[in-house]
């Protein structure tokens, strides 16, 4: 009879030996979707108004951001332009269009695209300057970068 | 007896190791889809060349907004943003005239307007223009939002007309040809295209 009191007692422990194929599976998951942060904001982050007519930016390699925001320092007033990692003045937004432009190859600078990503309580006077400037350098594409949503009333007071 | 000459390398630490890298991605991870309203800005005239349009006042829909964020519809309404999409869709779809005339040819009545046809008002898609003037002190939101209802206005139009003539809406064309780009979806939202051209002008900011 002792044969049969040999069974086990208790929960066999719970198998481990996937848990290393689950977290590659999340592991990989995270390494494709992931892109590295290329600029540090030196302004506040920039709150985007929300759109529902929204259109994807195609092709990444070809979109120029510009961010428009208020100074970290509250007690500096106004509407701050930054481009890449440095705050710049409105005139200065052709030099920057021209250094992207140089970065890529010249059959595809006609499909170059400007992000504007601007905070919705910047002034508009600020925004119609960059796109003068834009303009003038014939930087024709311009996209004003929003968060898509249905509820619109929070762009506005 | 012999132990095994193969024992199997212990696994154990794999899970550490990519748990490591795991939380390594969480953290650097950011996965906003950048997306926006898409604009063409006009091209600048040479300086020297003075080309001033005539263009029939009753073939402008004028929206003024100020920096209190009020909105002014052709001069004398005073509108919330959100009744902005139906004037404009009445005002594009109105159809009170003749079109643009092409190659010489004198312009046609627009035969796939559904508007009011009130001669009062814009006389073609193809003429109907949208002005929007805003004051430097506007917020930025505001002035997104209305071009917002502007794109909207234009986008229920031609998800209308291409109902009618595809049986399907111009979103679903748009996205069929993102999957599949053939020639015949291309020719269908040109054409939708050509039928409610997007003609919006924005004057100098008040100052």
């Amino acid at each position: 009879m002792s044969k049969f009191k040999k069974k086990k007692k208790g929960l066999p422990a719970i198998s481990t030996a996937s848990l290393p194929d689950i977290v590659f599976m999340l592991l990989f998951f995270f390494m494709v979707s992931t892109t590295m942060r290329e600029t540090d904001l030196l302004i506040k982050k920039p709150f985007l108004p929300t759109a529902s007519e929204v259109k994807k930016l195609e092709q990444k390699s070809l979109v120029s951001t510009i961010y428009v925001g208020k100074s970290k320092d509250s007690r500096i007033s106004g509407d701050k332009i930054q481009v890449n990692d440095k705050i710049i003045d409105v005139k200065d937004v052709p030099s920057f269009i021209y250094s992207e432009r140089a970065l890529r190859k010249e059959e595809e600078v006609k499909f170059m695209t400007t992000s504007i990503k601007a905070d919705k309580e910047a002034n508009v006077g600020t925004i119609l300057d960059i796109k003068e400037q834009l303009r003038d350098i014939n930087a024709l594409k311009v996209s004003f970068s929003t968060s898509r949503g249905n509820d619109l009333k929070g762009n506005y007071k | 007896m012999a132990r095994r000459e193969n024992s199997e390398i212990n696994a154990g630490s794999m899970a550490d190791i990519a748990f490591l890298l795991l939380i390594f991605f969480l953290v650097t991870t950011t996965m906003d889809v950048d997306s926006g309203i898409a604009r063409k800005l006009p091209e600048k005239s040479p300086p020297d060349q003075k080309n001033d349009v005539i263009v029939k006042q009753k073939n402008v829909f004028d929206i003024v907004v100020n920096r209190n964020n009020q909105i002014l519809v052709e001069g004398t309404d005073y509108v919330k943003v959100t009744e902005i999409k139906g004037l404009a869709m009445k005002f594009i779809d109105n159809g009170g005239g003749v079109g643009n005339s092409i190659d010489g040819k004198p312009g046609e009545p627009c035969d796939y307007c559904s508007g009011a046809k009130d001669p009062a008002s814009s006389d073609h898609p193809s003429k109907a223009i949208i002005s929007l003037q805003s004051d430097r002190g506007t917020t930025y939101g505001m002035y997104v939002t209305i071009q917002n209802e502007i794109e909207a206005a234009y986008n229920q139009l031609r998800n209308n007309l291409s109902n009618k003539l595809y049986g399907r809406s111009y979103d679903q064309l748009l996205s069929d040809y993102d999957n599949d780009p053939t020639e015949s979806l291309k020719v269908k939202i040109d054409n939708l295209k050509d039928k409610y051209p997007q003609i919006i002008t924005e004057p100098e900011p008040i100052k």
